[in-house]
């Protein structure tokens, strides 16, 4: 009896799979990838934005046919108090062009195209198929996977891990230990349906153009958090996520925090008279550089989200997800081709092409803000949104106040909040791990 | 509590399952009071998967899960529960996500 094996298996229909199953099928690796959901995409939750670079890179002609939502041409960031946002608005013409940047998508709809793409590159997806375990030989090689389905171990050179944030294969194996709740933020969102001249209309968009808002503040009660609200064609992608460690101390309901944001003086309008269809939650990956583990040993490589490669400082998961996958994947064809074995010291080259990317550059870049960010959550996002709202209604309120008096006023309640030296040090502190 | 006007039930309505009748994937161990984390899931849990019984143990019903894994993040490593994810197929199944 012959058995079956395979050059890789890929666990995960994600960005970061499909990225890598598209790859190697793509270089002619016999390849089969497994998603637990009954089609790619129904197990996966994201903003979401599509960075147009990253997956032109994979498929140069990805515009002909993805199902892409809208092109984003407006991205506002606002600091957020109970009454009032204060925010900075870009907006340019310039991404009116005709390969645009970055587009809104629905990721259900998104992966069940990108999985088409790697159907038709020749890999093998098997849906509703949850891997349950590694299998490895004695050495502590992997060499294929346990599913639930009946028939024992699936064989494979390699492995590709691209289970996500909460991945269970590469945890219960040992490779990579489960995120610490200091280090994933638990995001929650709801899909708002509108017509789509309604949206086009209140966000002062035309054709396919789209608008984006980033917002924080007193929105996460003192918690380390961002809230966001995306417009997709039809629809408005509305969502807040707080780290794990911070929802745990406060005892905060996601779900009252969605309220709340829904229900703010500046967001209510924007909402007004959609339809609800559909209430989701996600970790997102939020430790940054020293979060990054092992990323391959005899057997294996892992990608995207249970590689933790999310740069939360400019919300980039997917594209970062995407080029790890296809990296693992050149890296593995290039070892395949030189007729290697896929051993820890060859499968180096994953991490080596890996560390020359953008991806760990920029990890690297921010690697000390989310220890900043996490120790510091009440002063950046309760403290400071405040003083910046009482500042900015200071000075846009007219009132026969003596305009000298009334910036006293404003310098006195920062110094008050925050004293002198504190201002200081958390401006050097952002400084520096901004650097 | 007035902190939820809207009911997470209704929310939950929205979604999408397929239910592994009598499979769950997620058990809560056995205790005589339940730590700070398992307590807190019954507040930070996002579909309210968990909640205090009569007997003031925490218990979970999964029907709701999202899959998300905060509770995994929060009370895996101390042994409070058993985290698996459901059967291939099973579960939630976003129509958005």
């Amino acid at each position: 009896m012959t058995v079956e094996k395979f050059d890789a298996i890929v666990v995960g229909a994600g960005m970061s799979g499909n990225a890598a199953a598209y790859t190697m099928a793509s270089r002619g690796l016999k390849v089969l990838q497994l998603e637990r959901g009954e089609y790619p995409g129904s197990k996966n939750v994201q903003g979401a934005i599509l960075y147009a670079n990253m997956l032109e890179t994979i498929i140069p002609d990805f515009r002909d046919d993805a199902p892409l939502e809208r092109h984003l041409v407006e991205q506002r960031f606002w600091v957020m108090d109970d009454t009032s946002h204060t925010g900075m608005h870009y907006r340019s013409d310039d991404f009116n062009e005709p390969a645009p940047n970055r587009y809104t998508i629905i990721r259900a709809q998104f992966d069940k195209w990108f999985s088409r793409k790697v159907r038709a590159a020749g890999a093998i997806v098997l849906c509703e198929t949850t891997a349950t375990e590694l299998a490895l030989d004695a050495d502590g090689k992997v060499i294929g996977v346990h599913t639930d389905r009946e028939g024992g171990i699936i064989h494979a050179e390699v492995v590709v891990l691209a289970e996500g944030v909460n991945g269970l294969l590469g945890t219960r194996a040992g490779f990579r230990k489960v995120p610490k709740p200091e280090a994933v933020a638990l995001a929650v969102k709801e899909m708002h349906f509108l017509p789509e001249e309604v949206i086009a209309e209140r966000f002062g968009l035309s054709g396919d153009q789209g608008c984006v808002i980033e917002a924080a503040g007193t929105i996460s009660r003192g918690m380390a958090g961002l809230g966001f609200l995306y417009t997709n064609k039809e629809s408005i992608s509305l969502g807040i996520g707080c780290l794990v460690s911070d929802f745990a101390a406060t005892m905060e309901r996601p779900y009252a925090l969605l309220e709340a944001f829904k229900g703010h003086p500046s967001i209510r309008p924007l909402l007004a008279g959609s339809e609800i269809k559909e209430y989701a939650a996600h970790l997102i990956p939020e430790g940054g550089f020293k979060a990054i583990p092992q990323l391959f040993g005899n057997g294996w490589v892992v990608v995207g989200d249970a590689a933790q490669l999310n740069n939360a400082v400019h919300r980039e998961g997917s594209n970062l997800a995407m080029t790890s996958g296809r990296i693992a994947g050149e890296a593995i064809a290039m070892v395949k081709s030189r007729g290697r074995p896929m051993t820890s010291e060859n499968l180096s080259l994953y991490k080596a092409m890996l560390d020359k990317s953008f991806v760990v550059k920029d990890l690297r870049k921010y690697k000390d803000m989310p220890a900043l960010i996490h120790t510091n959550s009440r002063n950046f996002f309760m403290t400071y949104p405040q003083l910046l709202s009482q500042a900015a209604q200071n000075f846009v309120r007219v009132d026969g106040t003596p305009k000298i008096e009334k910036e006293r006023a404003t310098t006195a309640a920062f110094v008050k909040a925050r004293s002198r030296w504190g201002l200081v040090s958390d401006a050097v502190r952002l400084a520096l791990a901004w650097r | 509590m007035t902190t939820s006007l809207v009911r997470i039930e209704d929310k939950l309505y929205q979604n999408r399952y397929l239910v592994d009748t009598g499979r769950p994937h997620i058990k809560v161990r056995q205790h005589q009071s339940p730590s700070s984390n398992l307590l807190a899931l019954t507040l930070v849990c996002p579909a309210n998967c968990y909640e205090v019984n009569e007997d003031g143990e925490v218990e979970i019903t999964a029907d709701g899960c999202m899959e998300c894994g905060t509770c995994r993040v929060l009370c895996e490593e101390s042994g409070d529960i058993d985290w698996s994810y459901p059967r291939g197929g099973f579960g939630v199944l976003f129509k958005f996500g």
